[in-house]
This record gives structure tokens, sequence and C-alpha cells, in this order.
């Protein structure tokens, strides 16, 4: 098989079968949380603070001051980690395209040495992170083998997309066609996995800023 | 051409043909310069080339086309340098070629039978075109199925070049569903030096410096993992494309020949394939360097690549899905709910037996555990 059969074959089938395992898996996740249901509260609220949960969307994705006095470093990789995984999906050009091919329009890209630039400062985070986890006692015995498999498949096509663009290691056609199965199996994983946080992040913000303006806790 | 009454020009060196056909050693030399600057050799090497050149023999050429379209032929009829008429009169014997040789019918095979007789072991065979295995009857010439010619007449080559994406990789007579069978020349030959020269045609200058390194060199030039030749086929489109630094800034054409595009903005939303397409056509370019598709405002459709004609669509881009359509994952997504439908059905019931298994427990009960 040619590099550029298996780079057809990352763009067709392969990619074919990790959408829509994707997507499935996603949706099954979403049905089996919200199906769980909760007990009806009988008891009045003891406030009444209409937008809480929406509020502490907000209000928890800023930096919240005793947490940065306490973990800088930590807490800012996080965000650097996220910023530069996301400019590198949502705005680096050729995966607009791809976007644009399902949804039918597209938005205007970063220039193309500003995404290296972020990919690269995720990349060095989610490395230094695993340093970190590794090395601290607490963080270490937490970790399950969960943790790592989810730190490497979100490494992996960050890395793969990296050596792809700047024609290192590997014959290009090659690299590019890693970086899509890379692609693929974090899509596949992601549903059921931690990386499922993606969905329920916001979710789980809501219904935690909702109940607790029920009992008395507004934010 | 050979023919059986121009004996001293088959058997004299190229030197002499040069001198028979007048032609200055000065001339000579610019030619050989040209040679060595297009095989990516250093200028001292030109003087060394013409040495080597002008006592060589020149070299006898089989030239076999199987399932084949003409257009690697109409090819190199474009070469400029060197052109096909130097080849031909100067460097090579040209003894057997449906489209430029004059004899046909017997006279035609009897001359490539006579080459191959003559010049056992030594002549150079070119091929273009795949070679259908489903059934002999698919290709013939002179009652000779291609699969039988090509093996015959491979048995006393010194060397085959693959000219073309067809002979070097099946082209399109080999795309799925591949009805006739068709293999490449290396599906094949399995026992002598093959040189892939592919490209849907390849260019002119490409085929004629290939053949000019063998003339020079007397063996293959260095070659990559496909067979091809390194010094034309070693880098991307996209790698020496004028239109790349914008595609480092992220400028992109939108249509073809909207402003942008006709600004120098890079091609790849319109699905150019010069990132996974290696050959030289932005360095060399066509029709004498005056341009190649890219530079015309078209993206590359990958055609020296090996199965490039089912890579996907010429006009999707390099990093946009090749079949997945909105449909397909709106299927995907009723399946996920079904199957989360059932997830919750199951959970609920498991909830609902728990609930109405659960014994209450009375403050008689616990008193009675006390005691």
């Amino acid at each position: 098989m040619s590099h550029l059969e298996l780079l057809t074959f990352a763009r067709g089938g392969a990619l074919n079968w990790a959408l829509m395992l994707f997507v499935a898996g996603c949706v099954l996740r979403l049905f089996e949380i919200f199906g769980l249901g909760r007990k009806t509260d009988l008891a009045k609220p003891r406030a009444s603070s209409p937008g809480s949960g929406w509020r502490t969307i907000y209000a928890r994705s800023m930096p919240g001051k005793s947490v940065l006095e306490h973990e800088p470093i930590i807490y800012i990789s996080g965000y650097l980690f996220h910023i530069g995984m996301l400019a590198s999906i949502f705005f680096f050009a050729p995966h607009i395209q791809f976007f644009r091919s399902f949804t039918g329009f597209g938005w205007p890209g970063l220039p193309t040495a500003l995404v290296d630039a972020l990919a690269v400062a995720a990349m060095a985070i989610l490395v230094m992170l695993l340093v970190h986890r590794l090395y601290n006692p607490v963080k270490r015995m937490l970790s399950r083998t969960g943790d790592y498999v989810a730190w490497a498949v979100t490494l992996l096509p960050l890395l793969t997309g990296y050596l792809a663009y700047h024609h290192m290691l590997l014959e290009y056609t090659l690299m590019l066609a890693l970086h899509l199965f890379s692609i693929e199996l974090l899509l596949v994983l992601l549903p059921f996995t931690k990386l499922f946080h993606a969905f329920t992040l916001f979710i789980s913000r809501w219904y935690n800023g909702d109940i607790a303006a029920r009992k008395g806790v507004a934010s | 051409m050979k023919h059986a009454q121009q004996p001293d020009l088959l058997t004299g060196t190229v030197g002499e043909g040069l001198a028979q056909h007048g032609i200055s050693r000065r001339e000579f030399l610019q030619y050989c310069t040209s040679l060595a600057a297009l095989l990516a050799l250093p200028p001292s090497m030109a003087s060394a080339m013409a040495e080597a050149i002008s006592k060589a023999r020149r070299q006898s050429v089989i030239w076999l086309s199987f399932q084949e379209c003409t257009g690697c032929t109409e090819s190199i009829t474009r070469s400029h340098s060197p052109t096909l008429e130097n080849l031909i009169f100067d460097l090579i014997s040209l003894d057997y070629h449906h489209t430029l040789q004059a004899a046909s019918a017997e006279a035609a095979e009897q001359a490539r039978e006579q080459a191959m007789k003559d010049n056992y072991g030594k002549y150079l065979l070119i091929v273009d075109g795949s070679i259908p295995m489903g059934n002999p009857g698919f290709s013939t010439i002179a009652g000779i199925s291609n699969h039988d010619m090509l093996v015959e007449t491979a048995k006393g080559a010194a060397a085959i070049v693959a000219v073309g994406t067809c002979a070097a990789h099946g082209g399109i007579p080999m795309a799925n569903p591949n009805p006739t069978g068709a293999v490449p020349v290396s599906g094949i030959v399995k026992d002598k030096p093959i040189i892939n020269v592919p490209g849907c045609p390849p260019i002119p200058v490409v085929m004629t410096g290939v053949l000019a390194h063998f003339l020079t060199f007397g063996g293959l030039p260095e070659m990559d993992a496909q067979g091809r030749p390194k010094s034309f086929y070693g880098e991307t489109i996209h790698d020496r494309c004028y239109r790349r630094p914008f595609y480092d800034q992220g400028k992109f054409a939108q249509s073809f020949d909207d402003e942008a595009a006709r600004n120098g903005w890079c091609l790849f939303k319109l699905g150019c394939k010069g990132p996974v397409t290696y050959n030289a056509c932005a360095t060399t370019k066509w029709n004498d360097g005056t341009s190649f598709p890219v530079q015309s405002g078209h993206g590359c459709i990958g055609c020296s690549e090996a199965k490039f004609w089912d890579a996907g669509p010429f006009y999707k881009a390099l990093s946009t899905p090749v079949s997945a359509t909105p449909s397909m994952l709106g299927a995907a997504a009723v399946a996920g709910a079904a199957a989360g439908v059932a997830i919750t059905w199951h959970n609920r019931s498991t909830k609902a037996k728990a609930k109405a298994e659960h014994e209450k427990m009375t403050v008689q009960d616990l008193s009675r555990e006390n005691k």
C-alpha cells in the first residue's frame, strides 16, 4: 500500500467510521447521563435565583483567585493548553476547510505561524503536566490508566500534525495519514473516556450552579 | 530510427554522429551544461559528460506502448532540452516505437526483434502503459499479448524505464474497478532494474533527462523507495510552489479565477494535491519552462502518484473527508440515540427493580438486631 493509498483510507473509510462512532458515542453518553434523571425536589427553593446555572458556567470558567494563588503554574497551563489546542483545531485553515465540508460555512483562520506556536505551547504544556503528574505523589496515586491514555491520544494529533506540517521524521504523505489516524483514535475514545468533559463540562457547571441556588447559595 | 540502410549510424559513437550532423564541440558542451543543470549536477561535470557521451555508442532503445493514451509520447515530443530530435538523432537509436517509427506491420516487429538480437543485454527498454492481466486479448500488438511482449523484450534489456503513471503505477487503467486487471511494469518484471518516471504525462525534460543520465553514466540515477529518480521526484509540488508563501500566511483562493487566485494565493482549498505529490512541475515547468498547472490557476491533481485516480475528488481540499456526508453523521446520531434510549430504559428498570425490592426497616427490626 502506497502512502497516498494509506492517506486515502485515512480520509475515507477510516474517517467515516471514526466520525460515526464519535457522533453515536456522544449521543449515547448524553442520553445515558440525562436519562439517569433526578428525584423531583419537593422542597421550596431557599432563594429564587434565575440564571444561577449560567452564571456559574461563566464564573467557574474564569480564573479563581484562591486556586490561582495555590497552584499558579498548573492553573495557567490548563488555560494555555486549551487555548493552544482549540486554536489548532478550529483556526488552522485546512481544519476550517474540514468543518466547512460538513457545515457549509467557514470562518477566518489564523496565520499558520501563530497556530504553529500555539500548538507547540500546547504540546510543551502537556509534557510538563505529565511530568508533574508523575512526580506529584498525590496525583500519581490518583492517576489511572485512563488518564494516561487520555493524555496520549490528546498529544498524538498535535504532535503528528506538527511533524507533518514541518516535514519532520517521516515523509509528509505518511505523516499526514498518521495525523488523521491519531485524530480518528481520539474521536473514537473521546465519548468513552474522561475526554468527554468536552461535552459534560458546561452541563455539570450549570447543574451545580442551579442546585446550589435552590439550596440558597446563588452565584 | 533504425533502418537497414543506415548501419553506420547504429555502430558509430555519439561523437561521430554529432560530427556527421555538423554539431560543433562548443554547441555540444553547451548542451551538456544544460543537461548537467537538469540533473542537478555541478557545472564542472559538463565536460566529463561531453567526454563520456561522445565516446559512447548510440544507445539502442526499444519503446513499448501498452494500455496507454499516447500522452507520454505527445509529451516527450515537446521536450526542449534535450529535444526529442537531439535524442533520437544524436544520442540514441530508437529502434522501435509505434507512433514515431516509419515502419509498420511485420517490418516494425522485425525491427524490434533485430534490435533485441543485435543489442542483447544492452538495450534500454522504455514502456508506457499498463499491462492487462484479466485477458491477454484486451491489448495485443501484432497478435502478441502485452504481457508476453513485455516478458520477451525485458529479458535482454539492460534496464527498463517505466514512463508515465500507467507503466509506473498502473495509472488510470488500474483505477477502481480495474476492468482489465491492469498492473504496472514492476508487477511483472522482477529481475531487471526498473526506473519509474510517473506523471500523466511525465514532464518531457524529466523523461529525456533520465535517458540522458543513463547514456552519460551508463546506469540508473539515485532513486527513492518507489523507484523514482530523486533529482526530479525528491520534493513535493507544494514545497517548491511559488504560491506556497500564501499557504503559510493562511491566504487562499476561494474559487477558480477569483481575485485571490489571480494574485497567486494558494489553491489548497480548491483541492490542490500539491502537498502530497512528488514531482518537478513547480521547478522545471512545462512547455519550455513556461508554466505549470498551479501557475495557470488549476490545483495539482497529483497525477504522478500511485492510485491518484482513486485518491478522493480532485476538487475537495486535502484536509476534507473523501466520502463522509452529513447524512452519514445524522444516521450515526440516530443510532446513538436509539442505543441511548435502550441504555436509559435498562438503567431505569434496574433502578425501579431495586426500589421494588427494597425492604423498609422499622424500629422493631433495629431493636431485634440489638438483642
